[in-house]
């Protein structure tokens, strides 16, 4: 369960990103912040795993509000919350499976870290997490080599190892074409349900939003407008979220 | 929706390796070439370092001396016997004489890159250029700058035709690697209306390249302002290097040559600020 | 909106005034340092006719090539030590001060400031302050070539890493990883090519440059040059600067190579 409250955050003075954005959402679901550019929906998905500090509220996951954890404690929550990303983030120089096993460092002693020593068990975790996202014959290809529907996978299956109760994605589609854009989003979904993992998507595409996620939250101004089951997204509220008749996008 | 390449992948069996140990990567000639070149170039400095003539010099003496001087010349830093205006001159002289050299250098390196670079001319001529170019550019300015003092006297013009040619090799290979850097089409876009050679040049490549142009040019300029300072002081050529070298190697007044380095140090920020600006101007238009 | 006729005349005016004032800074220039264009073009091929006659290596020379060849085995030698001693201070200052792996505002511009400080002091003063204290030694070189590099390798370090690491700096601090992990496990790996390829440069360059160091403190291939030159020998310095030649293309060449294969 993860309960955001009163969260805030302003990067000016005077000019608030996020004003009182509270949200609940329940193991299992995927959940879709939608918004216009600039409403602030990074800030939230950056705020809670604290990659941005945030100005107020809270955060909690479980009950534990993250917030208040200290640098360890910090650590040990960012591991139970996975994050892949627009660009994939990926070291381009290393291989498949050792991008995947970067996930695990978060549980490694510093030194095992530094030298990227790794078990046994958790390479076979790893080789079968790239059979997961349909990548096993690629382990030992260079990230570099890869198109970027299958890096997007690579850095699924990096979070994944994680055994995170949260994935945060940050426009995981946006540098993707339709064809394996579409293929993220249903392996986002099918993990969610399979994990009983909290999916928290930023998207730009109304209409994939529409179609993968349960639960939708819509921002605008850095105010919450929306949040209520998928379905329940209709075209006036589109209208007060963009500011405009986009309801052609929806069809 | 779903292409087919991934839907092979996603149904092929998986092929989990038969050995226990799983490997993370394999033995890639990138990979160990970074790591030969690294361990090759750590042990011949293990071995240089192991292998240093130090004439006898009593290190840790050396590096109190070192300190008192540099106290000298950076706490109390004065403009000497020589007076602020006599300095003054002699920096500007020696700003002159870099921004002149880089003139030269940029007017004759584009000239030079036009033709070297593969895609506007034959491969003989630019083969031919490129290699006379490296020699050229192999040769350090200082020596240049020697050999042309023999014929033209110490002084100047010594100084001028030395950095020029060092210049003129450097902002060649520069210049041509931004030309070969520009899209074909665009090349191609203009000789297909029968225009002539120079009109491509100056209509397509110039307006393509002149912001790499701008920043490889400052670049050459704050190279020849350091150069320039050489030169004056290790052949003899006048400039702001001259007076730097009779004051920390004849007179030994580490308080004028610490004024020295202030004034050097501020006119190379100045060059830097203004590359960065008008380095921006051209980026943004 | 300027109409398109307006706008190609000003832009015709913009290059015409660029063109004057480069000009006639040139021409001020000339005037004031008293260079005489006509006269210096005419000395470009009188420098070479004599280069010709006067430098060019004899039988007789080759007898100073044993000690030329050692003397420029022993710069080469320098310049190397001196890039990697200073690639491996740098790296270290460039992760603290860099914007993406630095530890705070403050470390980060006062990193920023000693590099660029490093950077801009003459080699000549570095040279000659060093020379005073150090004496004629091989040592002295070193010293000045190094304090040159850290200077330019601390910049071009911090842009790599502030360039290439950022991103999977990011995503790596995201899965709890802590900085030490960060650092070895992804920035390291990701920037390792570039920076061997900037130490590549570094090498060549310094080999250049020892030359100047060489005439000034006394010490490798500039000193042997600066004998062989002052004393008109000018066929054996010929031929010096004909073993420069042969050695940094050389030197050129397998960097290019290496980079071919790492990037």
């Amino acid at each position: 369960m993860l309960e955001v409250k009163d969260l805030q955050k302003s990067y000016e003075k005077d000019k608030p990103a996020l004003t009182n954005i509270s949200f609940d959402i329940k193991p299992g679901t995927f959940v879709a912040i939608i918004g216009p550019s600039g409403a602030g929906k990074t800030t939230i998905l950056r705020s809670l795993n604290q990659l941005i500090k945030d100005d107020g509220g809270q955060i909690l996951l479980d009950g534990n509000d993250i917030r208040t954890a200290n640098k360890t404690q910090l650590r040990k929550y960012r591991r139970q919350i996975g994050m892949v990303f627009q660009n994939y983030n990926l070291v381009e120089r290393l291989t498949v499976i050792e991008n995947v096993l970067h996930g695990r460092l978060g549980y490694k002693s510093t030194l095992a870290g530094v030298f990227g020593r790794y078990t046994q068990e958790e390479k076979e975790e790893a080789m079968s997490l790239l059979k997961k996202v349909g990548l096993e014959n690629f382990a030992l290809q260079r990230c570099s080599e890869l198109s970027g529907g299958q890096k997007q996978r690579v850095g699924i299956a990096r979070s994944l190892i994680q055994h995170p109760k949260v994935i945060l994605c940050d426009e995981p589609i946006a540098s993707l074409d339709p064809a394996s854009a579409q293929n993220v989003m249903e392996l986002l979904k099918d993990l969610t349900e399979e994990y009983n993992l909290i999916c928290i998507a930023n998207l730009h595409q109304i209409n994939m939003a529409k179609k993968y996620a349960d639960q939708i939250i819509g921002i605008r101004k850095g105010k919450l407008v929306f949040d209520e089951n998928a379905d329940l997204l209709s075209e006036d509220i589109l209208r007060t979220l963009y500011d405009q008749d986009i309801t052609k996008e929806l069809e | 929706m779903i292409n087919s390449e991934e839907t092979n992948t996603i149904i092929q069996k998986p092929k989990l390796p038969d050995s226990p140990e799983i490997k993370l990567h394999e033995k890639s000639l990138s990979r160990t070439m970074i790591i030969a070149v690294f361990i090759g170039l750590i042990l011949i400095t293990g071995y240089t370092l192991t292998h240093l003539d130090t004439a006898g010099v009593q290190i840790n003496q050396a590096f109190k001396e070192l300190i008192t001087t540099l106290n000298q010349m950076f706490l109390q830093p004065n403009a000497g016997t020589d007076g602020v205006t006599l300095l003054l001159q002699a920096l500007g002289s020696s700003l002159l004489l870099s921004i002149l050299t880089t003139i030269i250098g940029a007017v004759f390196g584009f000239l030079f890159a036009v033709l070297a670079s593969k895609n506007l001319t034959n491969a003989y001529l630019g083969a031919g250029i490129r290699v006379v170019m490296a020699i050229i550019r192999a040769i350090p300015t200082i020596i240049w700058a020697l050999i042309f003092s023999i014929v033209c006297g110490l002084g100047t013009t010594a100084a001028i035709l030395g950095l020029s040619f060092h210049s003129v090799a450097y902002l060649t290979k520069a210049y041509s690697e931004s030309i070969e850097g520009i899209d074909n089409s665009t090349i191609e876009s203009l000789k297909v209306t029968g225009a002539k050679f120079w009109v491509i040049i100056f209509q397509a490549i110039w307006p393509t390249i002149v912001a790499s142009f701008v920043s490889w040019t400052f670049i050459r300029l704050e190279i020849n302002f350091a150069n320039a300072i050489a030169v004056g002081a290790a052949a003899g050529a006048g400039g702001i290097g001259y007076q730097l070298f009779v004051a920390s190697g004849m007179s030994f007044d580490f308080h004028e040559t610490g004024f020295i380095v202030y004034l050097v140090i501020l006119v190379t920020f100045v060059l830097e600020f203004i590359a960065v600006k008008i380095r921006r101007f051209y980026l943004n238009r | 909106m300027q109409s398109p006729a307006k706008f190609l005349k000003h832009k015709g005016w913009h290059q015409t005034t660029i063109i004057a004032l480069v000009g006639g800074i040139y021409v001020l220039g000339s005037w004031f340092l008293k260079f005489d264009n006509l006269n210096g073009l005419l000395a470009i091929p009188k420098a070479f006719a004599w280069l010709g006659v006067n430098f060019r290596p004899t039988a007789n020379s080759m007898e100073y090539l044993p000690r030329i060849w050692q003397k420029l085995i022993q710069t080469v030698l320098l310049a190397i030590s001196s890039t990697v001693v200073a690639a491996i201070i740098s790296i270290f200052v460039a992760l603290l001060g860099s914007k993406v792996t630095g530890i705070n505002g403050f470390v980060q511009t006062l990193v920023r400031g000693v590099a660029s400080f490093f950077r801009n002091i003459p080699l000549v003063a570095w040279s000659m302050i060093l020379l005073f204290s150090f004496k004629q030694s091989d040592f002295t070189g070193f010293l000045a070539l190094l304090l040159m590099s850290i200077g330019y390798l601390i910049r071009a370090f911090m842009e790599i890493i502030e360039d290439e690491a950022s991103e999977t700096m990011l995503a790596l601090k995201a899965t709890g990883a802590n900085y030490f992990q960060v650092i070895f496990q992804a920035v390291l790996p990701q920037i390792l090519p570039s920076i061997l390829s900037w130490i590549l440069y570094m090498i060549e360059n310094n080999v250049r440059d020892a030359t100047l160091v060489g005439i000034l403190t006394g010490t490798g291939i500039g000193f042997i040059f600066d004998i062989y030159y002052k004393s008109f020998r000018f066929d054996a310095a010929g031929m010096t600067v004909l073993a420069i030649i042969i050695v940094v293309i050389g030197l050129e060449t397998i960097s290019n190579q290496i980079r071919k294969v790492i990037l």
